[in-house]
């Protein structure tokens, strides 16, 4: 069989953060009761007109330069004409001729070690659609317009990618820069950001492009993963049994693992797009752009290295700590607080991530505070508290964000270091259990460990280990 | 004399003057159109309670000391295109017919902020799209002058009413010359700003680039009266502009001395009618009596602001009127397979011909492989004209013209050609692709006893310009009253 090589570009649509949406003064808060974020603009009254959000520049210019593009310095929007009924004008406002934000480009890491570029070929904003519900029992539709005039933009890649690692290691990168923003959370599941993959592939060695399909409907890297591989191989088996890929764009079913085609290149729609006529240019002066590029975060990068200098700790931990900027942020409030940086890096590493795991959440979703975190620490690092118990609290702190301090107190929790009680209770153990001590005196050091968990359990987890451990030495 | 005889600052005078109560003012405006509209059919929308209640409460705020504008308590009508709370708002076509919008026109808002009271709707061509109020779901308004003959549009209904004195003035919006051309065919005075004086937040757009609200009145003080309320920067019109100066009733002064006036060589040659071309002329030359300095030249592209506006007009209402779909508000059609065929069913029973036209038109401008045949190059003839103008106001004040090459054509002979129709807008569209404030006033009748227009542009944001060459002007003519103003 022929060696093959498979090209890939992006289309990544993210959500931006703003309070209110890109044309009028609704609120872009996810839920609400249908149809409560709307006003005469976003439902696309008669009369009513588009006042461009300010904010939504800023953003969109910040992701520029983040990203290494130029800056239009005078952009305008277009209209794209289109019906469908979640459009509440039938035309959407986006750019076509004149986006923000032109050649630019990423650097990512491939599987081998190496670094590439991954060009961006455009960045433009435009106005999210509204949401058809589909009435499950009647044949009616209804159209909710909360999300109609919610902030995107588009940020459109070179077809420099050609592998499904580098799909992720691209986007893994463009969701941090934008985290670290703050101008989008990028949450893949709910559609904050979302990807559209362009895909051909082509006998290795040529440097024609063969006829690109794009894909839709693609909810998380695992599916932006399967779906590539199962296009690759679907382009494979087209050419080699002698026929020519058709120009469509399809839909990804992740449950089926399998694609089908939504629409050719020969239904593709006229958009008609012409510079949206009730909009004025946008003029980025020199002074506003200044302005954006002073309010760049520390960007990952940085991060790790202001990490291992300032607080010490290892590449890997740093690593893993400014792999989600809520995670970053988490550590270094917390960090202020206790004052203890290898600590905090081992609570969110071990234990958060641990937690998260199991209850399948993400950074962005983390509702402890960093002061009952320090708190914690604090209680552990001052034996106040066992390690065992420490991870029980954690778990509360975790669901509740409890006080651990007066969590500790009001349910008896603080570890028993008192000499006294211990010793009789180490020495009940001693007599309710004659064979393990044998075993114990017999060579037998597993037995040891039994005897301390013994001790342990009668004092209900409060004991500190080490000086159960010491005491029941000494006694036996 | 009726009350109706007045001018809007006349009329409001009386009213701060507690000469006239504004139940009266309102109740003659009502009565006139009782007796009236029959005949002439210029308002879609009557809203006969709404108004007496509102004569109530603006009487108390001016008794109160409130409301001191001489605006306050005086009947005015609104073009059926600017959106009107809780009051039906149709563009005078089906697809809107059922349609009552949920907030108020910015334009009519800074109207009621003045104490206007708002005695109804005013019928228009459909959307804004024609030359005559023929096009009109609600039938076509008939010319208070001779009802055998058409208003001019599209604010034939807002002209039709001043002049027949159904309403003391009026509010209109002009594309292509949609105030000054029905003004014209009505003998009364119609103006249109400089784009982005006048917010458009509320008014159904046409040709959004092109759109302005301006108003209709029986002489140039009232214009520039009314002009000064409705005009505002608007934060949520983003082509609104803020002015250093709204103060337009400043320029109302008898003294046209040294003014320079342009007199464009291609707005007289073929095409004009004999009578009009000899009205306007001697227009001209009152004010050069008066001491202004006339000259003729040459403006040039004339002939392409036609199809410039026409493409540029059509492209953006093939956009700006598909939001009119059966979906959210207005006209859906009964029954439907489908959402394509609801879309189709209801656009194509809920648009008249004309729409229809200037939508397919637009979208064909658009389409992929003509925009840049079409589309740019008229926006490149649009800034040549603009060129154009920026000439010849490096020379001159105010540009004097015709507004239309005829009179008021006869009812059912234009629409049959609506090529030949385009034609008649060629003297007032170029304003509008460039942006300029005109003013349109009554200058003569012609043989037929039909009211002949002239038109006065300036430069952009000289309004003060026109509205003192007009002024003076109108001061060497006493106003004419229609025969259906008189019946």
């Amino acid at each position: 069989m022929k060696q093959y090589e498979t090209v890939i570009g992006l289309e990544v649509h993210v959500e931006l953060a703003t309070k209110t949406k890109i044309f009028c003064s609704c609120s872009t808060e996810f839920g609400g009761e249908p149809n409560s974020h709307t006003c005469p603009v976003c439902t696309g009254m008669p009369g009513s007109l588009p006042v461009l959000n300010k904010k939504v520049v800023e953003y969109a210019a910040a992701v520029g330069l983040a990203t290494n593009c130029k800056i239009t310095k005078n952009c305008k929007f277009d209209r794209k004409n289109y019906f469908y009924p979640d459009n509440p004008q039938n035309y959407q406002i986006s750019q076509l001729y004149y986006p923000i934000c032109r050649d630019g480009g990423i650097e990512i890491e491939t599987k081998d070690g190496g670094k590439k570029t991954i060009g961006i070929h455009e960045i433009h904003m435009e106005e999210d659609a509204g949401k058809l519900v589909h009435d499950e029992w009647g044949e009616d539709s209804l159209v909710d317009f909360n999300r109609s005039g919610v902030p995107l933009i588009e940020i459109v890649s070179e077809p420099d990618m050609r592998s499904a690692d580098e799909v992720i290691a691209y986007l893994d990168k463009l969701r941090l820069i934008i985290q670290y923003l703050g101008a989008s959370d990028c949450k893949l599941q709910e559609g904050s950001m979302r990807a559209d993959v362009n895909l051909s592939i082509r006998e290795a060695g040529t440097k024609e492009f063969g006829t690109r399909t794009e894909m839709k409907n693609l909810n998380s890297f695992k599916a932006i993963a399967r779906a590539i591989e199962a296009e690759k191989e679907r382009q494979i088996d087209i050419i080699e049994s002698g026929q020519k890929v058709i120009q469509e764009t399809r839909r990804w079913d992740d449950n089926k693992e399998y694609s089908y085609a939504m629409r050719s290149k020969e239904d593709a729609q006229d958009y008609r797009y012409f510079p949206e006529p009730d909009l004025v240019p946008v003029v980025i002066s020199d002074e506003w752009l200044e302005e954006i590029k002073a309010a760049q975060p520390e960007f990952r990068d940085e991060k790790i290295n202001r990490y291992k200098e300032e607080y010490k700790i290892p590449e890997y931990d740093a690593q893993i700590i400014t792999s989600d900027k809520h995670l970053a942020d988490l550590f270094e409030a917390t960090t202020a607080i206790c004052n203890n940086p290898k600590k905090v890096s081992n609570w969110l590493m071990v234990e958060t991530m641990r937690l998260m795991k199991e209850n399948n959440m993400e950074p962005a979703e983390l509702k402890f505070s960093p002061e009952n975190l320090a708190k914690l620490i604090n209680l552990a690092e001052s034996k106040a508290i066992n390690s065992q118990i420490a991870k029980e609290v954690f778990e509360k702190i975790f669901n509740e964000d409890i006080d651990p301090e007066k969590y500790v107190e009001e349910n008896g929790l603080k570890t028993v270091s008192d000499d006294g009680a211990l010793k009789e209770v180490v020495k009940k153990v001693i007599e309710a259990n004659p064979q393990p001590v044998n075993d114990y005196h017999n060579g037998k050091k597993k037995a040891m460990g039994f005897l301390v968990g013994q001790i342990m359990k009668e004092m209900q987890g409060k004991a500190d280990p080490a000086l159960a451990n010491k005491l029941l030495k000494e006694l036996l | 004399m009726s009350l109706m005889k007045l001018t809007a600052t006349g009329l409001g005078k009386k009213i701060q003057n507690k000469e006239v109560s504004v139940t009266e003012a309102v109740n003659a405006a009502l009565d006139a159109i009782e007796k009236k509209e029959e005949k002439i059919n210029s308002f879609v929308t009557i809203d006969r309670e709404g108004a007496l209640k509102r004569a109530k409460e603006v009487q108390q705020l001016i008794d109160r000391g409130e409301l001191k504008s001489n605006l306050a308590g005086v009947p005015v009508a609104i073009k059926d295109n600017m959106c009107t709370e809780g009051m039906l708002t149709t563009c005078s076509s089906k697809i809107l017919s059922n349609f009552v919008p949920m907030y108020t026109a910015e334009a009519v808002l800074n109207l009621e902020k003045a104490g206007a009271v708002i005695v109804g709707k005013t019928n228009m061509d459909e959307f804004a799209m024609g030359s005559t109020t023929e096009t009109s779901y609600y039938g076509a308004t008939k010319n208070p002058w001779n009802t055998a003959h058409v208003t001019g549009g599209s604010s034939g209904g807002s002209c039709a009413a001043v002049a027949a004195e159904e309403c003391i003035y009026a509010l209109g919006s002009d594309t292509g010359g949609s105030i000054r051309q029905p003004s014209s065919f009505c003998g009364v005075t119609g103006m249109k700003p400089t784009y982005g004086t006048v917010s458009r937040y509320g008014l159904i757009a046409y040709g959004s680039s092109l759109d302005q609200i301006g108003p209709v009145a029986k002489d140039v003080t009232d214009c520039a009266a009314i002009l000064e309320v409705i005009a505002s920067h608007d934060p949520k019109d983003s082509t609104s502009v803020k002015r250093d100066d709204y103060n337009f009733t400043s320029a109302l002064v008898d003294d046209v001395k040294g003014i320079k006036i342009g007199i464009p060589r291609d707005y007289f040659g073929a095409g004009l009618d004999g009578e009009v071309k000899e009205a306007v002329l001697n227009a001209a030359k009152e004010l050069e009596k008066k001491g202004a300095i006339l000259e003729e030249f040459d403006l040039s592209l004339v002939d392409y602001a036609i199809p410039a506006y026409y493409i540029i007009a059509c492209a953006e209402a093939s956009s700006n009127l598909a939001r009119f779909d059966g979906v959210k508000y207005g006209y859906r059609t009964s029954e439907y397979n489908g959402l394509h065929n609801m879309y189709k069913k209801s656009r194509s029973e809920g648009f008249g011909q004309e729409v229809k036209r200037r939508i397919m038109l637009g979208s064909f401008v658009l389409s992929s492989g003509y925009y840049d045949a079409y589309y740019i190059k008229a926006l490149k003839t649009k800034a040549l004209i603009k060129k154009a103008f920026d000439a010849a106001f490096a020379k001159y004040d105010v540009i004097l013209g015709p507004v239309a090459p005829t009179t008021a054509p006869e009812i059912g002979k234009s629409l049959s050609d609506p090529l030949k129709m385009y034609l008649g807008d060629i003297y007032t569209i170029s304003a509008n692709l460039a942006g300029l404030p005109g003013i349109s006033l009554p200058c003569g009748t012609d043989s037929k006893g039909l009211p002949i227009g002239m038109q006065l542009l300036g430069d952009c944001f000289k309004e003060k310009n026109i509205i003192r060459a007009a002024y003076a002007f109108e001061q060497t003519r006493e106003y004419r009253h229609s025969p259906l103003s008189l019946s």
